[in-house]
């Protein structure tokens, strides 16, 4: 009998299979669905970009950011800079908005490190004050007030023609288009990147560190290096997402950017509901999150209330969440992490 | 009637379970010595009795009432004081606070005061605007002692009270309990030095793996009743 | 002349959140807790002095006095019932429940009190000024400063003379010990909270003497008193009120310079005395 090493369960791979159908059906949503359906789905897909690294960042590195709003800000004004300045493509300079959310992220990390807990969490928030307050400063890109990304450069934008052409629509619904599936690959390749960096030999670390602080000691994991990579990852892959939505929008202003209600306060409420420190958790918040806002959103401040009221009364009476919730009753894990020895012969019976 | 009472008491840590079933007794104006090796449950069963750590209603009574549900700080209200396992006095507290904060939750006049301590302990005195950490570890014993004593407890558990400390200084401070008997608290000793035990308890329990192995005075035990309680019949 | 005058402002300023911060610095003083709806909470007392003063005919001063008594329930209550069932060995809970908290404050303000900025009502007194020299000194500064330092006066007091104070450092070396000791830590807790949300009251008056406010700004004072709290050091009170003045004189001086820089100058001050000493200018020694 053969012995095998793998985190795979039965669970897992069925997920899989409906996870390749539910990728090819949102691959295809724009041939079949409204300009609405695919800007709800943009919105969906880049908050939870934007979760997902959260996520990483505080449910498995333990390190509780909530000055997010400093990379999805930066990662949107890079992209305008490079824009309007020196007149690059809108496409390609998401890419410049990653690497710009990472460069800021050094000086961040270096001066968060040295807090620790709670005072980290307040630390990034202050970062990400500052550099919204140096951003506005930039007058060239509209200062206090803000800009917009000229006319021409949204209308040729790479790939919007072959859209247009291809789906027989109107410019501007090709733009949501193209930021649709940009958003999607990004979402996938999150999900995807960070289930890689999870199991492999620095990721399981982590998720010791997470589980047991003390035994993750014991074998030495460098929590100080982890610390790091997870902090340069999240703000890169933010960055990323910051470029793309604000690319979307078009419109860009520092207090929109750096918000912390709309890039830090919802995306801590979408893992805290979904499940902190899993990948699932993420997307099942994002999806509550999201039915929530569409019938509470009328309310305005009685829909904050409510989500403030929610993440307390989660926290207290469920911390892992709806998916934690689900997966303790069902034993249900559809990004297993954890290796498993299966086939063979066990000769004691028990788990 | 035993001023106070274990019956059947278990205890856990999370899924281990360190006490299966202990009963022990005090009697008024009575001093209990509990030995047993490293391991064997003492401090758990201490810290059970004080409410430190959670147990059911019926398995301790003190007085005739069952306090087995009651909250550390209940407890110590009604009287019955500890000085845990390795001193724990206040870093941030001076000698005199640290004798002080023993009062908190019980204000009872009898004959311990700040003055009766430092009689009982006079070097106490003199260090007394110190931290309680900057004192050598006979001296912190002696706070821990004092800060138990400082709320005139009818029951006083001690956790070994000699670990760590040369032999000079245990015989100091053991010189203190005739005193602190003669005052009127009933006692219970841990104690790994069984010599020191026998010589001050009025009856002697020895421990083993979670449960009481022997019981008796002290001259009706022998060497080898003892040895075989302490480490099993086998050895 | 114009810049001694500027850092006299500054130093006045600082007094303001050196009150804004001692709160915080009591409450992760005594239980290692940072409550993020700290700010928010001030922002709820200044509504409630308002709410005083307007159902009551009160001035803002005597208004206070009703405030406090209401506000230490509502610590002692917070922290009983809610906060302190998320501490514990995991920081997330306490964070992620007092940041919901200062999500839901901020939007219950802005439902009842819609987002029009208020102030408390000013009389005389509140707008008079004396002049020291060559050097103009308002009285609502002067008065500010002056019950910060009141206020820590009574902090050190409370902690270093009386019972209830032994007790809140016993409970903060050893939560297990102190209850040996007949101390109920969640009730300690829950005291020590009350007792902040008395500050933060004072605090709110202050605050809304001198200035506008609305619902939407709390973050941004939660974010003073705690720069004000890491340049002084955790724990030391004195240490707090310095960490606000050097805020207090960095935006000052900011602004003199260009008046867009006032708040960015207060958070470069704190980064660079994170820079030059990691844990604040009076570190405590057993931390
Ligand atoms: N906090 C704890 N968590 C888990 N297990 C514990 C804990 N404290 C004690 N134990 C276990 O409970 C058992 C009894 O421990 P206890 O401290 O009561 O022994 P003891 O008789 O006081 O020993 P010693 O003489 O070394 O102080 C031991 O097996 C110990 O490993
Ligand atoms: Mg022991």
């Amino acid at each position: 009998m053969a012995y095998k090493v793998t985190t795979q369960t039965p669970a897992s791979r069925i997920a899989a299979i409906v996870g390749a159908i539910a990728i090819v059906v949102l691959i295809a949503l724009p041939f079949f669905a409204g300009r609405g359906t695919i800007q709800d789905m943009f919105f969906i897909l880049t908050m939870l970009v934007l979760a997902q690294f959260w996520n990483l960042l505080a449910g498995y590195g333990g390190l509780v950011s909530i000055g997010q709003q400093a990379f999805v800000g930066m990662g949107a004004y890079a992209l305008f800079g490079a824009v309007i300045l020196w007149g690059l493509d809108p496409v390609p300079s998401i890419l410049l908005a990653g690497v710009a959310a990472l460069i800021i992220a050094v000086p961040t990390a270096f001066f968060a490190f040295r807090l620790s807990g709670a005072y980290f969490a307040i630390g990034t928030w202050v970062i990400a004050e500052v550099v919204r307050l140096l951003v506005a400063q930039w007058k060239t890109l509209g200062g206090g007030t803000g800009t917009s990304l000229p006319r021409s450069a949204t209308r040729d934008m790479w790939f919007v023609e072959m859209i247009e052409e291809a789906l027989g629509v109107r410019s501007a619904a090709a733009r949501d288009i193209l930021a649709y599936w940009l958003a999607l690959i990004l979402a996938i390749a999150t999900i995807g990147g960070i289930y890689w960096l999870l199991r492999t030999r620095r990721g399981l670390a982590l998720a010791a560190v997470r589980d047991n602080t003390e035994a993750a000691k014991s074998v030495g994991v460098d929590a100080g290096r982890m610390k790091w990579i997870v902090f340069l990852t999240s703000a890169f892959g933010t960055g990323l997402a910051g470029g793309l939505i604000y690319m979307q929008k078009a419109r860009i202003s520092p207090d929109a950017a750096f918000s912390v209600t709309d890039w830090t306060a919802y995306v801590i409420f979408i893992v805290v509901i979904g499940g902190i420190g899993t990948i699932e958790g993420p997307i099942i918040g994002v999806l509550v999150f999201f039915a929530l806002q569409s019938l509470l959103a009328d309310f305005g401040s009685w829909y904050l209330m409510t989500l403030g009221v929610l993440a307390i009364v989660i926290m207290l009476v469920a911390p892992r969440g709806l998916w934690g919730l689900l997966s303790e009753r069902t034993g249900l894990h559809l990004f297993p992490i954890r290796r498993r020895l299966t086939g063979g012969q066990l000769t004691t019976s028990e788990e | 009637m035993a001023l106070l009472q274990t019956q059947n008491l278990t205890a856990h840590y999370g899924d281990f379970q360190a006490l299966f079933g202990v009963d022990i007794e005090l009697g008024e104006a009575e001093t209990v010595a509990i030995i047993g090796a490293n391991g064997a449950g003492k401090t758990t069963l201490m810290r059970s009795i004080a409410g430190v750590l959670r147990n059911d209603a019926g398995a301790v009574s003190f007085d005739g009432v069952s306090i087995g549900a009651l909250t550390a700080d209940e407890i110590m209200a009604q009287g019955v004081a500890m000085v845990p396992e390795g001193r724990k006095l206040f870093p941030s507290l001076t000698v005199e606070e640290n004798l002080l904060i023993g009062t908190y939750g019980r204000k009872t006049a009898g004959h311990w005061t700040l003055d009766t301590v430092y009689d009982l302990f006079p070097i106490l005195a003199e260090r007394r605007h110190n931290p309680g950490t900057a004192l050598s570890g006979g001296q912190q014993q002696m706070v821990a002692i004092g800060r138990a004593l400082m709320s005139n407890p009818r029951v006083l558990l001690c956790d070994e009270i000699s670990l760590g400390l040369a032999p000079v200084v245990i015989k100091d401070i053991y010189k203190a309990i005739p005193q602190i008997k003669a005052a009127g608290a009933s006692m219970i000793v841990v104690e790994q030095d069984i010599a020191q035990a026998m010589a001050v308890a009025d009856r002697v329990y020895c421990m083993m793996e979670g449960r009481v192995t022997l019981s008796g005075t002290p001259d009706s035990l022998s060497r080898d009743d003892i040895h075989n309680a302490y480490f099993g019949a086998s050895h | 002349m114009i810049w001694i005058d500027t850092i006299i402002q500054g130093i006045l300023l600082g007094g303001l959140y050196a009150l804004f911060a001692s709160g915080l610095s009591l409450v992760f003083g005594i239980m290692r807790l940072v409550n993020l709806a700290h700010g928010d909470l001030i922002v709820m007392g200044a509504y409630l002095i308002l709410v005083l003063v307007t159902l009551l005919g009160l001035s803002p001063f005597l208004a206070v006095f009703v405030a406090v008594p209401l506000m230490f329930a509502l610590g002692w209550f917070l922290q009983k019932f809610l906060l302190n069932r998320t501490l514990g060995e995991d920081i997330l809970p306490p964070l992620l429940v007092t940041f919901g908290l200062s999500i839901a404050l901020q939007n219950a303000l802005l439902e009842g009190f819609s987002a029009d900025s208020q102030r408390l009502p000013t009389n005389a007194l509140t707008t008079a000024s004396v002049d020291a020299g060559p050097i103009t000194l308002g009285v609502m500064p002067l008065l500010t400063f002056a019950s910060a330092v009141l206020v820590i006066v009574g902090l050190n007091q409370l902690f270093y003379r009386t019972e209830l104070g032994r007790a809140f450092r016993a409970t903060s070396d050893d939560a297990t010990t102190a209850s040996l000791m007949g101390i109920k830590p969640a009730n300690i807790f829950a005291t020590a909270t009350g007792i902040a949300l008395v500050i933060v009251t004072i605090a709110a008056l202050y605050l809304g003497l001198r200035a506008n406010f609305d619902p939407n700004i709390g973050p941004a004072r939660l974010i003073y008193a705690f720069e004000a709290v890491i340049i002084g050091g955790l724990g030391s009170l004195w240490g707090t009120l310095l960490g606000g003045i050097i805020i207090g004189v960095a935006q000052t001086v900011g602004a003199a310079i260009n008046p867009e820089w006032q708040i960015l100058a207060g958070h470069i001050a704190f980064l660079v005395v994170l820079l030059v000493r990691p844990r604040g200018l009076f570190p405590r020694a057993n931390d």
